[in-house]
């Protein structure tokens, strides 16, 4: 997914006192992305955004938009635009008032002002709601008036904070997909902050990890999910199943760690990393196979007899309708997460509370961490 | 056919409806009467045709209109008000930007500057009364000659000086609820740091405005202690020159220019309830938010 | 989130410019010059002379002097004894009235409050004088009943005293009540609307009876209210002018009466000026021990 880039974070800091909120974060942002910054509270994304739309300076490095220097640029001059999260629509104006204010402010005429906003309006569904005041209005089309506001301006820009974390269940999942068809029709960059990794994978074009004020991983949702680059992106997109063992073997076309819980883990691939380090072997649970349990465990089909199988007791089922998920006691205490779609109507080989059954995945399933 | 129309059941009072409760509002009556009963028998008695004015004898407006006609108290009165007028816009303007400061920026000096602006509220009348007779006796001696309505300065000085803290104090109160996102928003979409506090900041502000205009307004009316002080022997406020009539006597004619005072005030208290709401009962009342 | 002043000068200049020039000039240098003047003497017939002497200070430690303001102080408590005592049960009732009647209850409560201290109390002249409202009840109540015991058979009651109520320390301290009862009721209110009911619930379904529960729950938890109330209305009690003026007895002279005498009519403004200060000092000493309580509140609570 290459463009142009339009936003570069190059070698960011800021320290708040002697808490450094965001470390040494280097980051490009193409044209036309809809780019999202996600992490767990804390993690910096926040700051960092709001150092984007200005109302933070760096305490070091840079920011690039279109090539410019703008550090030090107050945000009423920077071609960039905010979404708040509390949406911050003006109580004392018109829906037309709040959507025009912006183009006031630029010194555009009152009835070029008006018919844009309009414009704007129709362009979030709220055509007609012009003369209304925001007090009558829900929490949903507050966020509307809010995004058309921010959009009027036509910004090379749009930075949305945590969009979507006040909206109940159904109008998040429709906000969801008019957010990104929004996006697609106007052809605007949108950065999007959230804590939320399901809307980030679901919304976003490419994702960046923070945490702890350090940049984890950038990458496409999916290369995120089936090639995290670390545990803490691992554990923290979906879920996971981690093993730590040494690699012994490490060749151009296999590789083998052994692991204390897992026993030995073969890899269809090889790994960059020294043998005898420690890793981590990462597998998803829906990549994990359940069999029942019989004398010999059943053998894998990419991976040689032996590898890739444990034994384990299930612990615990939860049915969720379209899928079952278990968690399968192994020896030494761990539990393993396994997710089962339910592939046919009929009771397929169905698993009781307390059966011993065997788990395995195939030799390409895993992803190798090395920290 | 018979109709049972059933009465709802009075039921007890639950356990913490202690309006409800006898011995409650027993006492929440008492003291009302305790507030309220002086200042209604003295209103009435305004209207009692008899000069000692002890016990009821005829209605009359006679005492009023001898008031009215009253040439000292009439120049008291407009004296008051004027002052009362110029108090209420220096001291509105002087406390919303002191509130806005204290609020927005952090700055060496802040504590003290906030402690300082707390003294003129908590020290009683007294001390700022002494304070205001040096300060026009020794350091800006005020000339007399001064036309009218200049030669009040001194008193409306005197008066802003304590009343600018109380508007501080309400439009403070106004300012802790704003979201500033609002503002963010503002910048956010071009406008500068003046606009922004002119096109979302006042608006958000502008009902504790009117509600510590009018608390202003009230204050310098009523105000006794410090006027007192600070007047010269020729200019006369309102209360203060009620006072010297009621070190006189105790005549209906007090009486009917008590009741003009406490009608103004009463219809300026309505009015800036209605625009601060229920904020204002807790918010105007300086001293208790330390 | 404040910012720095140095981001955006300019407009801190603007605004902090006239609210600290006013406060600086027309209440911290006058206030400033009476402090100096505690410390000064009269020299000549107008002028006054800072000596930085403590005589001053030391002629407010005379008995006399010593007298009027333990008087003061004592006025000042008994008159917020009874507020708390009167508006502690309003502010219950206020805290948990129905929405609607809560806020006209404050009205009604806080309407005196705004109504000017001069009319209020000379309307208590009118009420507390021999033959005002007060007394005029008393003798009907008095005579009624004189002729009902003669009805009886009974000896009548002697002939009628009115109560002497006004112009003593008995009216100053009524007048002092009437003024500033609703300034306790409102931080009263303001406390006990804050505080979580299902603790009184709690006390409740535990067994205890209401006094108990207000005594043992309500009252500790409204201590924060309960400070702030006593220091609104002791410290505008105890530098209290007006009410003792008008409706006390040459004997009930209280601290700002004395002050205002040394500066009108003995003219020792140095004296004067001393006196005004202690009071200052005092005010500062309750506003520095509601901040310590009000801390050690919320140290224990964290």
């Amino acid at each position: 997914m290459s463009g142009n880039p339009i936003i570069s974070f190059e070698n960011i800091t800021k320290r708040f006192g002697k808490t450094t909120a965001v470390d040494n974060v280097s980051l490009t942002i193409n044209e036309g992305e809809f780019f999202s910054l996600l992490g767990p509270s804390g993690c910096g994304k926040t700051t960092l955004l709001r150092m984007l739309a200005g109302f933070e300076m760096p305490t070091e490095g840079r920011i690039l938009i279109d090539g410019q220097d703008v550090s030090l640029t107050p945000p009423n001059h920077r071609p960039v635009n905010m979404v708040f999260q509390s949406y911050a629509v003006f109580p004392h104006m018109t829906v037309l008032d709040n959507v025009a204010y912006g183009l006031k402010m630029d010194g555009v005429a009152a009835a070029e002002r008006r018919d844009r906003a309009e414009e704007a309006l129709k362009l979030v569904q709220l055509a007609g709601y012009g003369p209304r005041k925001p007090d009558q209005l829900s929490g949903g089309q507050r966020q509307r008036v809010a995004l058309a506001r921010a959009l009027v301006k036509k910004p090379r820009v749009l930075l949305l904070d945590e969009p979507l974390s006040a909206l109940d269940a159904k109008l998040r999942d429709q906000m969801r997909s008019e957010l990104t068809s929004l996006q697609q029709k106007v052809g605007i960059t949108f950065i999007m902050v959230t804590h939320d990794q399901d809307e980030a994978l679901a919304m976003a074009s490419r994702c960046a990890v923070m945490n702890r004020g350090l940049l984890q991983q950038v990458a496409t949702p999916s290369d995120l999910y089936e090639f995290p680059n670390s545990r803490f992106v691992a554990d923290f997109i979906g879920s996971v199943n981690m093993f730590e063992g040494t690699l012994d073997v490490d060749e151009p076309d296999h590789a083998i760690i052994n692991t204390a819980e897992a026993g030995p883990v073969y890899l269809d691939h090889g790994v960059t990393g020294g043998t005898g380090t420690t890793v981590w072997a990462a597998v998803r649970p829906e990549k994990i196979e359940m069999h029942k349990r019989t004398e010999t465990p059943p053998k894998v089909d990419d991976a040689p007899e032996g590898y890739n199988v444990i034994a384990g007791v299930v612990k615990h089922m939860v049915y969720l309708g379209s899928e079952t998920n278990y968690e399968v006691e192994i020896a030494g205490g761990k539990l393993i997460k396994v997710v089962r779609p339910n592939l046919t109507r009929w009771d397929q080989e169905d698993f009781e509370l307390g059966e011993q059954v065997w788990v395995s995945f195939h030799a390409c399933s895993p992803a190798v961490l090395l920290s | 056919m018979t109709e049972a129309i059933a009465r709802p059941r009075k039921l007890p009072p639950a356990p913490l409806e202690y309006l409800r409760r006898w011995p409650i509002r027993l006492s929440v009556g008492a003291v009302l009467v305790f507030l309220y009963a002086p200042l209604i028998t003295l209103m009435i008695f305004s209207f009692n045709d008899s000069k000692a004015n002890v016990v009821w004898r005829g209605f009359t407006l006679k005492y009023y209109i001898k008031a009215l006609h009253n040439d000292s108290l009439i120049q008291a009165f407009s004296n008051s008000m004027v002052i009362a007028f110029f108090s209420t816009v220096l001291s509105l303007i002087l406390g919303a930007m002191a509130a806005i400061v204290l609020w927005r920026f952090r700055f060496p000096g802040k504590t003290v500057f906030d402690g300082a602006l707390a003294i003129p509220i908590v020290v009683p009348e007294i001390c700022m009364g002494v304070g205001m007779l040096v300060f026009f006796a020794k350091v800006l001696p005020w000339p007399q000659e001064m036309p009218w309505p200049l030669n009040l300065g001194n008193i409306i000085i005197a008066h802003v000086s304590f009343s600018f803290p109380f508007v501080a104090v309400v439009v403070r109160a106004r300012l802790a609820s704003f979201n500033r996102e609002m503002e963010e928003a503002a910048k956010d979409l071009g406008a500068s740091e003046f606009r922004a506090l002119m096109d979302v900041v006042i608006p958000h502000i502008q009902p504790s405005l009117i509600a510590g205009a009018l608390l202003a307004f009230t204050l310098s009316l009523d105000d006794f202690v410090i006027t007192f002080f600070t007047a010269g022997p020729d200019t006369i406020t309102f209360p203060v020159k009620v006072y010297s009539m009621v070190r006189f006597s105790v005549t209906p004619e007090v009486n009917a220019a008590s009741t003009i005072l406490i009608v103004v005030t009463v219809l300026l208290t309505f009015l800036a309830l209605k625009f601060q709401g229920s904020q204002a009962l807790t918010a105007g009342h300086g001293a208790d938010d330390k | 989130m404040e910012q720095s002043w140095r981001q955006a000068k300019s407009i801190f200049m603007t605004l902090i410019s006239a609210p600290l020039f006013w406060l600086v000039a027309f209440f911290i240098i006058p206030m400033g010059i009476v402090w100096l003047y505690s410390f000064g003497e009269n020299s000549g017939l107008i002028d006054i002379a800072f000596t930085g002497t403590w005589s001053n200070y030391a002629h407010a430690f005379d008995p006399l002097y010593l007298g009027i303001f333990a008087k003061s102080i004592g006025v000042a408590v008994v008159t917020t004894f009874f507020c708390l005592v009167l508006g502690f049960p309003v502010a219950m009732a206020i805290t948990f009235a129905p929405d609607k009647a809560k806020s006209w209850l404050l009205l009604l409560i806080m309407l005196p409050f705004w109504t000017n201290l001069l009319v209020r109390t000379y309307a208590l002249i009118a009420v507390l004088r021999t033959n005002g409202y007060v007394n005029m009840t008393y003798q009907f109540l008095w005579e009624r009943t004189s002729g009902l015991m003669t009805l009886l058979g009974m000896q009548p009651l002697g002939d009628f005293h009115p109560a002497i109520l006004l112009y003593n320390n008995f009216a100053v301290v009524f007048g002092l009540v009437f003024v500033n009862l609703p300034f306790m009721v409102l931080p009263l209110y303001s406390t006990l609307d804050r505080m979580d009911r299902s603790l009184l619930e709690a006390s409740l379904d535990l067994g205890a009876g209401h006094i108990r529960t207000v005594w043992n729950v309500m009252v500790p938890l409204a201590g924060p209210g309960i400070v702030s109330g006593i220091l609104i209305t002791f410290i505008p009690s105890l530098g209290a002018y007006l009410t003792p003026d008008l409706l006390g007895g040459p004997d009930s002279q209280m601290i700002a009466n004395v002050i205002e005498s040394q500066f009108k009519r003995a003219n020792n403004w140095p004296f004067g000026a001393a006196l005004s200060f202690i009071l200052v000092y005092m005010t500062f000493i309750g506003v520095a021990l509601q901040g310590v309580i009000e801390s050690r509140n919320k140290r224990r609570q964290a």
